[in-house]
């Protein structure tokens, strides 16, 4: 669709480009208005009824509803000048049903009980249109209903409820620090995300959740004019699942390796400030040396190796085939799990799937099907041992009830399986990163996330990263540019030497994680603590035009 | 109300526009409507009817904007709507680039839209679906698949006089098919404004025949080898090099545009003699907008000319600081080619890798827009201008200013998603790792 987007990425310059895929529609409100509280939970059980209730009476054998009312809001600047400040409120009803033993799907902003009652009957239409081409019924593991219930994002202070001056203030003052500590351009946002959600499904669940997101983020560019060569630093931030008191950093939060990292709470200023002195350091860092290293990942840059070598293969919508056609299939196919001895990774590797981690992108109480989120192992002392499932695929793995991994980016949009946070566990011996860089001959140590591209079944990646130190002989002899590192996951995950301890386990995350046709974005947080990785392919990207 | 007419979309603009009070005011209405159907493991999997119209109003005081939109419709939703624009504009801080709003303007009436594209339904997009789940249950193969349409209309008017209309349509097609023991997979994807030059059917013949022949890839050891792109594979990879024909972030000294000392380097030959690239609203197998978002006209316009930068886009503040005239980006382009086919150029081929799309591409370094990302759903090695066998999926590292620098042949031009261009032999192309994928 080439819809024209007035509104959606003009403005946000760089940081558009990193918004890119991340759901924005709906309308644009003033601050004050994205305080309101909305309808209330009597109302929306009302509408819930109207839609289950019509659905049953055109033929549905089951239905679920939701009622949405996502707000986002976006504070960008660029060095001294504000770019924009949006906020936006998209609020409706989406309506599933099966009939015929098919799905079928309709959404509607009208919430009158006539309009959602067309929605319902419409979804039932299009289930027994579908129902043409079926091959085999939708088979729906068993769930109670939990009758009504609630569940909300424990965060101090809602970050919608700080004044946007406060913001404003905040972000031209990182701009200011980067600038005074040598960057030529730098963009800063903070963009806040308040999904308010009722779930109603024909097992007789009525759930309310209110979920809150948090991403302070910055980009910041060194120019060389002479030599018409240019570095960037990212900010090393962790959108969070959390309230405005991640703008809050705690003493303790902060770790001082070669640069500070951040754990469950940021400090921007300081951040951006090191930024703007480490991307004029990156300009006159020496140009890696291709080869085999030891590489010591921090977990601001491992959250997204976790993400794109465990998070998504391990999807048993994509491992079915239900994604071949765009994100793709994956090599962790049901006979490597069958097995019980597929070795994904050496025995240092324990991977969780976790929808209740506090501060993460992925908790929440219930998923989009009403199912009660949980934790469970994905990978234990190595081994392939479980997937991420939905209600109409957990009778393939012979479980009797979904493990909740079921999300819609919008009440518009059709809830589908969606990774959650997938975490590696910290390594049982106590060890820093110290410890861990001691050990290491010829190696680098990385921090950030940078360029990422993975194949289709999610064998083979290659990443980049923000900072990158050379290590020699167990110590940091300096910086490092052109840097990326390309594995084969599984060998990757065998290659582990050490992970520190629990008490440097971190999370990071992405808000825009994009899936389907047509495509949906999906939040979600992935923790590690460092982890030294043997004998990696390291290339070089740096490369001469004209 | 999903597709206004210009009339219709004139009087509620006009009359939106007479609440303003503000120094400034532009009004826009975007409408869609359209519809989608997805399939894997060759049955349905979702698909969905879609309707959306909104309007958005930004008021200016001075140099203080304010922006809202709206989905309704009447008289006193309207009046709030600009209302509240303009409460928010007082509120906002000062934009030091803010740029006066354009007086009327003369624009090429848009060639975008199709009726037929408009006139699908959850029906017809049904049956083109099962022609293809027909293609896969004879060739025994699995089939996922996605066809989406949309249509509507874009408006947009100022207080200052300025006008635009403009309705389009366009419908995407993709599939993927699988042989059973997962060995072989073949792709084929378009995009048209008209439905009715959109074959489900043959294009699903392509994508099976791909399937069947690249099952039992061999591994063949990377490095720089003469690669054929199909058109595909080759828009996968050209596709944002036009967006960085930006004259702001070159004269800032942070785009591949910059030159070595301080500017940009338009008039300086960038790649091969044998490159041409334009954009052309009105190419009738292309057709684009006409007008962008500030309300400037798109015109034809040579981004490069035999190898030669000739033009990089300047928003309206940009152009102003540098004294030249405003020119907008693209989202599309045009490369010319030369009359042979794909097969033409693989029997011209000693020794190369037939590539019929990427994957997962990813920017690695903007100096350079050195780019990396896999091949994908077939890929085949040529020896003596024959394709001799399916080889394993390759990871590339390139900079498609290095690739175009290297180009041995152009093909036939032809349209490939929201560009048009020619299958190409390309010389030296760098792939730096294999991978097991299928």
């Amino acid at each position: 669709m080439k819809r024209r987007d007035f509104l959606n990425y003009s403005g946000l310059g760089a940081a558009g480009m990193f918004l890119q895929g991340m759901p924005m529609v709906g309308n644009i409100i003033s601050a004050e208005e994205a305080l309101n509280p909305g309808a209330d939970t009597a109302k929306k059980k009302q509408m819930a009824d109207v839609a289950l209730n019509a659905a049953r009476s055109k033929g549905a054998t089951y239905a679920d509803v939701r009622i949405g009312r996502y707000l986002n809001q976006f504070t960008v600047t660029r060095e001294d000048k504000v770019q924009n400040i949006v906020n936006t409120e998209s609020y409706g009803l989406g309506i599933r049903v099966i009939a015929n033993g098919s799905w079928g799907f309709a959404a509607t902003d009208q919430l009158d009980n006539d309009s959602i009652a067309k929605a319902a009957a419409m979804a039932v239409s299009i289930a027994k249109e579908n129902a043409r081409l079926l091959k085999e019924p939708v088979q729906l593991a068993p769930q109670k209903g939990y009758g009504e219930v609630s569940w909300k994002t424990p965060i101090e202070k809602n970050a919608f409820e700080v004044p946007i001056k406060e913001k404003v203030d905040l972000l031209l003052g990182v701009n200011d620090a980067a600038m005074k500590a040598g960057a030529n351009y730098i963009t800063s946002l903070l963009f806040l995300v308040n999904e308010q959600k009722y779930f109603a499904s024909t097992d007789g669940s009525y759930i309310d959740q209110d979920i809150h997101r948090i991403w302070p983020a910055f980009f910041v560019t060194k120019i060389d004019a002479a030599t018409g060569k240019f570095e960037t630093r990212n900010s090393l931030s962790a959108p969070s699942g959390m309230g405005w008191e991640y703008m809050s950093a705690k003493p303790a939060d902060k770790i001082k390796s070669v640069t500070t990292l951040y754990r469950n709470s940021y400090d921007m200023l300081e951040d951006a400030k090191l930024a703007g002195q480490q991307a004029g350091d990156k300009l006159k860092a020496k140009s890696v040396e291709p080869g085999k290293y030891d590489l010591i990942l921090d977990p601001s840059h491992l959250w997204l190796t976790i993400h794109e070598s465990v998070g998504h293969p391990t999807e048993l919508d994509r491992v079915l085939g239900y994604e071949a056609n765009f994100a793709g299939t994956s090599f962790l196919t049901l006979d490597k799990w069958q097995s019980k001895k597929f070795n994904f990774g050496n025995k240092l590797v324990n991977i969780k799937a976790d929808r209740l981690q506090p501060g993460s992108l992925g908790a929440m109480g219930y998923d989009d099907e009403g199912v009660k989120c949980g934790q469970w192992d994905i990978i234990k002392d190595g081994i392939l041992v479980n997937y991420q499932t939905i209600r109409d695929q957990a009778h393939i793995l012979g479980l009797n009830a979904s493990q909740g991994c079921c999300y819609a980016d919008s009440w518009s949009s059709v809830q589908f399986q969606r990774m959650p946070n997938i975490s590696l566990q910290p390594g049982k011996e106590k060890k820093s990163i110290d410890d861990l860089i001691k050990n290491v001959e010829k190696g680098i140590y990385i921090i950030g996330d940078g360029s990422f591209s993975i194949d289709q079944q999610r064998y083979n990646f290659q990443f980049g990263g923000q900072l990158f130190y050379e290590i020699k002989n167990g110590k940091i002899a300096g910086m490092l540019k052109d840097v990326a590192y390309q594995s084969n996951t599984q060998e990757f995950w065998n290659s582990v030497g050490a992970i520190a301890d629990a008490s440097d386990y971190r999370l990071g995350g992405a808000f825009g994680d994009g899936k389907g046709q047509p495509p949906q974005s999906n939040s979600v947080s992935h923790g590690s603590a460092t982890t030294h990785f043997k004998n990696a392919n390291v290339i070089n990207t740096a490369r001469k035009i004209g | 109300m999903a597709l206004l007419s210009k009339d219709d979309a004139q009087a509620i603009l006009k009359k939106v526009l007479s609440y303003s009070k503000a120094d400034e005011c532009t009004v826009s209405i975007n409408a869609t409507q359209g519809g989608n159907i997805r399939y894997a493991r060759s049955a349905v999997s979702t698909a969905g009817e879609v309707t959306d119209t909104s309007l958005a109003v930004s008021a200016s005081f001075g140099k203080k904007t304010g922006t809202t939109t709206i989905n309704e419709f009447d008289d006193a939703s309207l009046q709030k709507v600009v209302a509240r624009a303009e409460e928010l504009a007082k509120l906002a801080p000062e934009n030091p680039e803010y740029m006066p709003l354009l007086g009327p303007q003369t624009y090429a009436d848009s060639i975008a839209f199709s009726s037929k594209t408009a006139g699908m339904s959850p029906e017809s997009r049904a049956d083109m679906v099962a022609q293809s789940l027909q293609v896969a249950k004879e060739a025994n193969l699995e089939a996922a698949g996605f066809l989406v349409n949309s249509s509507g209309i874009s408006a947009m008017m100022n207080s200052k006089g300025l006008f635009a209309y403009s309705p389009e349509s366009s419908v995407d097609f993709s599939v993927t098919f699988r042989n059973r023991e997962g060995t072989g997979s073949g792709y084929v994807s378009n995009q048209y404004n008209d439905v009715s030059k959109l074959d489900t059917l043959a294009l699903s013949k392509i994508a099976a025949s791909k399937a069947s022949m690249s099952a039992g890839a061999k591994a063949i050891e990377p490095g720089k080898y003469t690669v054929i792109l199909e058109p595909l594979a080759a828009s996968d990879i050209l596709n944002g090099v036009i967006r960085g024909f930006d004259a702001r972030s070159a004269d800032e000294g942070r785009s591949f545009m910059t030159k070595k000392g301080g500017g940009t380097r338009l008039g300086e030959q960038l790649v091969s003699d044998k490159v041409t690239i334009y954009t052309d609203p009105l190419n009738p197998e292309l057709p684009g907008d006409t007008w962008n978002n500030d309300g400037l006209p798109i015109k034809r316009t040579t981004w490069i000319d035999k190898g030669v930068v000739k033009n990089l886009s300047y928003s309206r503040y940009w152009a102003a600081q540098k004294g030249v005239e405003p020119l907008p980006g693209s989202n599309t382009f045009i490369m010319e080619g030369g009359n042979s086919s794909t097969e033409d150029l693989i029997k011209g081929t000693e020794k190369g890798i037939l590539v019929t799309r990427f994957w997962y591409i990813r920017m690695v370094d903007q100096q350079t827009m050195l780019l990396t990302g896999l091949t994908r759903d077939g890929t085949f090695y040529i020896e003596n201008g024959q394709i001799k066998f399916p080889v394993k999926n390759f990871r590339f590292n390139e900079s498609p200013i290095i690739m175009l620098n290297n180009v041995d042949e152009l093909g036939k031009a032809v349209r490939s998603g929201s560009c048009i261009l020619p299958p190409m032999r390309i010389r030296d192309f760098t792939f730096t790792s294999l991978s097991d994928a299928i």
